[in-house]
């Protein structure tokens, strides 16, 4: 039309704390959005999973039926499941209205680190401590997996989904791009352990944040590096990173406890904020939301 | 059936009699119709409507309603009911009345049996009886006695239909003999285990005596024998104690014996009477002597511990002498001699046995001779007799050879000297089937070579060899190449081998992994059986193509030569394994993930991309790909995953993750040729290993094929996994100069050669060839080593600490159709017996004009030519075959192999379209020759900078270099170093 598009704020950086939720639940070891950004899930080392409002900052539910520390979950596209993994090996498929387990998946040989709806609810991907990614099927009563990714040499730290797409990184230094509409494998070495992957909103790059202290925007078709992100402290602890909901920054966890936040294009000194202790970070379109879960010491 | 035991015996009455009338009774007078009333159980009169028609009970209280009145009621659906709802039985359908007393289904508690106090069985009795004595409680049947159902079993009713009587045995009855004759044979015959003889029979005897002739008698009744388990922890022939010993108090004086079973209890217990003195009856200590009490017995009767056994076994001798120490007489006496203790223990179903058993003597082993050595010499020895096949010249050669091996003793003769052949036919055994020596497997040429080898090893045992044959084969041997049969003779032959081979015996099956071309090759094969002299193209499959066919052609002609039915006749010495064990290989992922090190160097750099990112072909599963609504991108794969090849378990290349070429090379390639040789290198690889071989193996990895091409790119025809090249050194101390020398005259033969051909000779990489030996004919151990499995050289090579200098001294024996001279001979005299550089040549094969670049190996060892014979097949059928050779093919495949390789190198110029890559492997390279000069010690550093130096240069321009230059370079560094 005639009209120019009003031009695009520059973005600002989170100005305020929205709100801090005291999840008394011990350290909390991931916090995720649900698909609309309107809900939390918190997961806890108490062995407990908790779904919170995000708008009143209520509880809602409880999840438990976990045998130890709650380490990552998802929400399915219609808010209708949860998915969740935890160390004690297995994963649970919970029905998010009644707090029952519809599903407890078991197969893995270690604790597992991450867990991912497909974009239907209709699969669920779960990276663990054995180096193998499981795909569980929800729609048939199989307790088998699909499918066993297999390929990692270590363990799996981190897991994305996007489509038709699976980013997995792990702890031997590679993030795998496992393309199932074209059968391929694209496999990308760091060669730092990789602590968190996931995909650029437009999902054409991949970002991947290793102990090496360096957050790496990584072409996705072709690997090539678009950017570093250097600055922050990431030696030891699995660390969450993400791009923000319009691509424009990137955001990365700290173990000084801040996080920091780098412009995508111009990478230069990174912005940070500091977020109390935090350990764990996710964006929603929209608007920018942090999420800090509140870690004890040695978690 | 009733027999009136009355006085009169004239009737015979048939039935139930009626009772007898009495006299003073009243005639009963009959019942009024209109008394006869029928009332139910609450006193209302029933109303009779007729037999058929209901009975008294018609309808709902003499009417046709129902309970609910005359309206039906609301149908209530039994849908839902549908489970629970139960078959109808008829007693749903009865009334009240049928289960009354006089119903047609009382409801009452009845006896099922009937029980009556029968006549007793006497039989049964008996072995109920014993039965007590063997029960836990004694005397335990007796309440099973006191309701004994009078009903017999079917089997007893069924007796008695045919005539059997209680009180009889069973079977056919018999004549009686006379007793003494019975006795006779009874007294002969007891050897095993006799019933013991039934009191009963005693009775009998005496109407024996007076038994007609004619008439047969029923069998005696048996006791039958207890055969219940035994439950408790005594041990065999346990009786109890007897409660009518015990307790009775019979026999104060008498010695109860526990395992004693023919007890004064157990006599009685069998119906004899003379025993029983005293009547039975409540009687003891308690009760007191009764009136009917005739003897007047110790009423307080006390036992005493006397009376029992306190030890096991019978009593010992008196005098307290015995035991294993014992004076002889004890322990012989107990021997010989049967003591009436110890026949009074026979056990149950026992008797004794009449004649003692034949004692077995026991022969004393044959003394030794004073020298013995129990250990067994074998002695080879050769049947020159049997070998059928065999020259006369060469069975004489193998007696000679015979007395070569083993010191023979001039005064052993005799039996010694036998052989098991001859022994054999003394015995007048069956020849074993199959060949009977190793000799018959050979073939005529290579049992002349052979025996030609033999005669030039010991001459002075060597006898004349005048068959112009022989003469031929030395020829032969000169050349090094065995006299090639053209395709058609060598169908013809396997015609011959086959016809009418038995089609039962297992053959081998060597295209087992690719079920249709076994398929095809067990058609040809029947055919070769029924003599079909075309049988070859008849089995091939029309619709491969023609090169296909060809190639097909060769393999299934060189299979049968090798698997014929005279090696099959080897094989029915042996028995074949039940389960095929196919565990020498592993699954590998196809694509194994490139270098490390390059990579770690790369992110140094921060060059992510090309470097850093790999590709493979991945399968998702088809319901992964199904629950994540895209389509199949391997639409009929059956894999899952990375796909997988099978590789040799122990391959060091499992280990060395090097990479082989994963893109197939250009399409009109064939398919056969992605099972590569690991010689067919890629000419980095080659390089790399050309600087030392040692660190080749270790520097494999590295040295891998950029794998970062991209699958569009055009895949470089032919990468093989690495050059390995085997060498042996049987000194570890050699001299260098020595080999430096060899290796000259071998470079001086190649140059011939190479002036030879020109353009007809293979762009020999020196690095992935032909290690042709040098002085084979002393070591044919090596030589046979050398025929090994190409991954046992390869894992070898690791182990072999490689001077530089011997890869030089490398021959290319290549064989061509022109060269009639190969170069192993030669050398063999100047390095001497010590130096053994077995080494293989590698000759490339290939059948078509399309670049089929693989190289394969084979050896140029003139006295195993029979393995020479198929060097090409190790490709295709794997170790097992020995190589191919007609030397025809190979000239054809080295020329068609250099073109090939021209072009593949040009072809190869092109793809590399990254500079930064190619800059890249340079660095690589450099790295690794500062790597190698670390290692490389004690080489001289002249030779290191030099050989580094050539290689720097290679690598520089290593697409441009021909390979003559490369040959002259190396002569010239050959060179250098021998001065």
């Amino acid at each position: 039309m005639a009209f120019p598009q009003p031009k695009p704020q520059a973005p600002q950086l989170p100005q305020h704390l929205l709100r801090t939720i005291d999840c008394q639940q011990g350290a909390v070891r991931a916090v995720r959005f649900n698909a609309d950004g309107n809900y939390v899930l918190s997961c806890g080392s108490d062995k407990s999973l908790k779904l919170w409002s995000v708008s009143q900052g209520t509880f809602l539910k409880t999840y438990s039926g976990h045998g130890y520390e709650v380490l990552d979950a998802d929400g399915s596209y219609d808010n209708s499941q949860i998915c969740s993994c935890s160390s004690d090996k297995s994963v649970i498929l919970w029905d998010v209205a009644t707090g029952q387990v519809t599903r407890k998946l078991r197969g893995h040989a270690g604790k597992v680190n991450c867990v991912q709806f497909n974009e239907e609810a209709t699969v669920i991907l779960s990276g663990s401590i054995d180096g193998t990614v499981r795909c569980w099927d929800t729609r048939s009563r199989r307790f088998e997996p699909i499918q066993v990714l297999d390929e990692a040499r270590d363990s799996i730290s981190s897991l994305k989904v996007a489509q038709h797409e699976l980013l997995t990184g792990s702890v031997d230094g590679r993030v795998r791009r496992y393309d199932l509409r074209m059968g391929q494998l694209h496999v990308d070495f760091v060669n730092s352990p990789i602590t968190c992957v996931c995909f650029s909103q437009d999902g054409q790059c991949t970002l991947s944040s290793s102990l090496d202290s360096t957050v790496r925007l990584l072409d996705k078709s072709t690997g090539e590096m678009l950017g570093e992100f250097t600055g922050h402290k990431m030696k030891g602890y699995k660390l969450d990173c993400c791009l923000s909901s319009k691509d424009t920054h990137v955001l990365s966890c700290s173990e000084d406890g801040f996080v920091y936040c780098w412009d995508l294009v111009e990478v230069c000194s990174p912005l940070c904020f500091k977020v109390l202790n935090t350990r764990l970070i996710n964006t929603f379109p929209g608007e920018i939301q942090l999420c800090g879960g509140v870690a004890n010491a040695n978690s | 059936m009733a027999r009136d035991d009355d006085g009169d015996e004239d009737f015979v009455t048939f039935g139930t009699a009626l009772e007898p009338l009495e006299d003073d009774e009243p005639l009963r007078k009959p019942i009024p119709l209109h008394e006869q009333t029928v009332k139910d159980e609450k006193g209302r009169y029933q109303r009779f409507h007729g037999a058929f028609t209901g009975g008294f009970s018609a309808g709902y209280f003499n009417t046709v309603g129902s309970k609910e009145g005359w309206t039906p009621s609301t149908f209530v659906s039994s849908r839902q009911q549908k489970a629970d709802k139960h078959h109808a039985r008829p007693e749903d359908f009865m009334d009240e009345e049928d289960f009354g007393e006089h119903g047609i289904a009382p409801r009452q508690i009845t006896t099922s049996l009937e029980f009556s106090s029968s006549r007793r069985d006497e039989a049964a009795e008996r072995a109920k009886a014993v039965g007590a004595q063997a029960a836990l409680i004694p005397g335990d049947t007796l309440l099973e006695e006191l309701i004994s159902p009078a009903k017999s079993s079917i089997g007893v009713e069924l007796l008695r239909r045919m005539g059997w009587r209680e009180g009889q045995g069973v079977g056919p009855r018999v004549k009686r003999k006379p007793r003494r004759q019975q006795q006779a044979e009874g007294g002969t015959k007891a050897y095993g285990c006799m019933l013991p003889p039934a009191g009963s029979e005693d009775s009998e005897d005496e109407y024996e005596e007076f038994a007609p002739d004619n008439v047969t008698f029923a069998p005696k009744d048996v006791t039958p024998v207890d055969f219940s388990p035994r439950l408790g922890v005594q041990g065999l022939g346990y009786r109890g104690l007897d409660p009518g010993l015990a307790l009775l108090g019979r026999g104060a004086d008498e010695h109860i014996d526990l395992f004693r079973p023919q007890s004064e209890s157990r006599s009685r217990l069998f119906g004899d009477a003379r025993s029983s003195v005293r009547r039975g009856g409540v009687a003891g200590q308690a009760f007191g002597v009764g009136a009917l009490e005739d003897d007047d017995e110790d009423v307080y009767h006390r036992d005493s511990m006397s009376r029992y056994d306190t030890v096991l076994g019978g009593e010992e001798p008196g005098d307290g002498l015995f035991g294993w120490t014992a004076p002889q007489q004890y322990t012989k006496k107990k021997d010989k001699s049967k003591d009436a203790s110890y026949l009074g223990k026979i056990l149950e179903g026992f008797t004794l046995a009449q004649n003692p058993p034949e004692e077995k003597v026991i022969f004393p082993p044959p003394a030794l001779p004073s020298n013995y050595r129990p250990v067994h010499r074998f002695r080879p020895q050769v049947d020159v007799s049997r070998l059928s096949g065999v020259s006369p010249a060469l069975a004489q050669a193998l007696k000679t050879s015979r007395g070569h091996m083993i010191k023979e003793d001039p005064q052993q003769e005799g039996r010694h000297q036998l052989d098991s052949g001859q022994r054999r036919t003394m015995l007048g055994e069956d020849a074993l089937k199959g060949p009977s020596s190793v000799m018959d497997l050979l073939r005529p040429e290579d049992r002349q070579r052979l025996l030609n080898l033999r005669n030039s090893t010991n001459p002075t045992t060597c006898t004349p060899v005048s068959t112009d044959k022989s003469q031929v084969a030395k020829q032969d041997l000169l050349v090094g190449v065995a006299p090639p049969p053209s395709g058609l003779q060598q169908q013809q032959k396997v015609l011959a081998a086959w016809r009418g081979s038995n089609a039962s015996t297992q053959t081998f099956k060597p295209f087992e992994k690719t079920p249709s071309k076994q398929a095809r090759y067990d058609l040809y094969l029947d055919r070769l059986r029924q003599g079909d002299t075309d049988a070859l193209e008849q089995s091939l499959d029309q619709t491969m193509t023609e090169w296909e066919r060809s190639r097909e052609r060769e393999e299934f002609v060189r299979a049968s030569v090798l698997y014929r039915p005279s090696s099959s006749s080897l094989s029915s010495r042996f028995t074949s394994a039940k389960h095929k064990e196919d565990e020498d290989s592993v699954e590998v992922n196809r694509d194994e993930e490139g270098d490390v090190d390059d990579k770690q160097n790369a992110v140094k750099m921060k060059m992510f991309g090309k470097l850093t990112r790999e590709t493979f072909e991945w399968h998702p599963d088809k319901l992964l790909c199904k629950r994540f609504n895209v389509p199949d991108p391997h639409p009929g794969s059956g894999v899952v995953g990375l796909p997988k090849v099978k590789r040799d378990k122990f391959s060091v290349f499992n280990f060395l993750s090097v990479m082989e070429s994963r893109e197939m090379a250009a399409p009109p390639k064939p398919p056969e040729s992605g099972k590569k040789s690991r010689w067919d290198v890629s000419q980095q690889e080659t390089k790399g290993t050309s600087e030392d071989p040692q660190s080749a193996a270790q520097t494999q990895p590295e040295t891998k094929s950029d794998h970062s091409s991209d699958p569009g790119l055009p895949a470089s025809s032919s990468r093989g996994t690495s050059a390995a090249s085997r060498t042996q050194e049987k000194l570890a101390d050699l001299q260098s100069s020595e080999k430096k020398t060899a290796g000259d005259e071998e470079e001086q033969q190649e140059e011939d050669e190479e002036q030879e051909e020109e353009e007809s000779r293979p762009s020999m990489d020196l690095f992935k060839a032909i290690f042709a030996s040098s002085s084979d004919e002393k070591s044919s151990s090596s030589s046979e080593e050398s025929n090994d499995e190409e991954d046992r050289k390869d894992k070898e090579e690791g182990k072999t600490d490689l001077q530089p200098a011997n890869l030089f001294t490398i021959t290319t024996s290549s064989v061509t159709t022109s060269s009639v001279t190969t170069s192993s001979v030669t050398t063999s005299s100047v390095t001497a017996s010590s130096v053994t550089t077995s080494s293989v040549t590698t000759s490339s094969v290939t059948t078509s004009s399309v670049t089929t670049s693989s190289a394969i190996t084979s050896n140029s060892h003139t006295g195993a030519a029979s393995y020479q014979k198929s060097a090409q097949e190790e490709l295709e059928f794997g170790p097992k075959l020995p190589p191919p050779s007609t030397p025809a093919d190979r000239g054809g495949a080295a020329q068609i192999c250099s073109q090939s390789r021209e072009e593949f190198s040009r072809k190869k110029e092109k793809k590399h379209k990254s500079r930064k890559q190619n800059k890249h492997k340079k660095d690589k390279k450099k790295k690794k020759c500062k790597k190698h000069k670390h290692k490389q010690e004690k080489k001289s550093k002249k030779d290191e900078s030099d050989s580094s130096e050539d290689m720097d240069k290679d690598d520089d321009d290593d697409d441009q270099v021909s390979t003559a230059e490369l040959l002259k370079r190396l002569k010239n560094i050959q060179s250098h170093r021998t001065r």
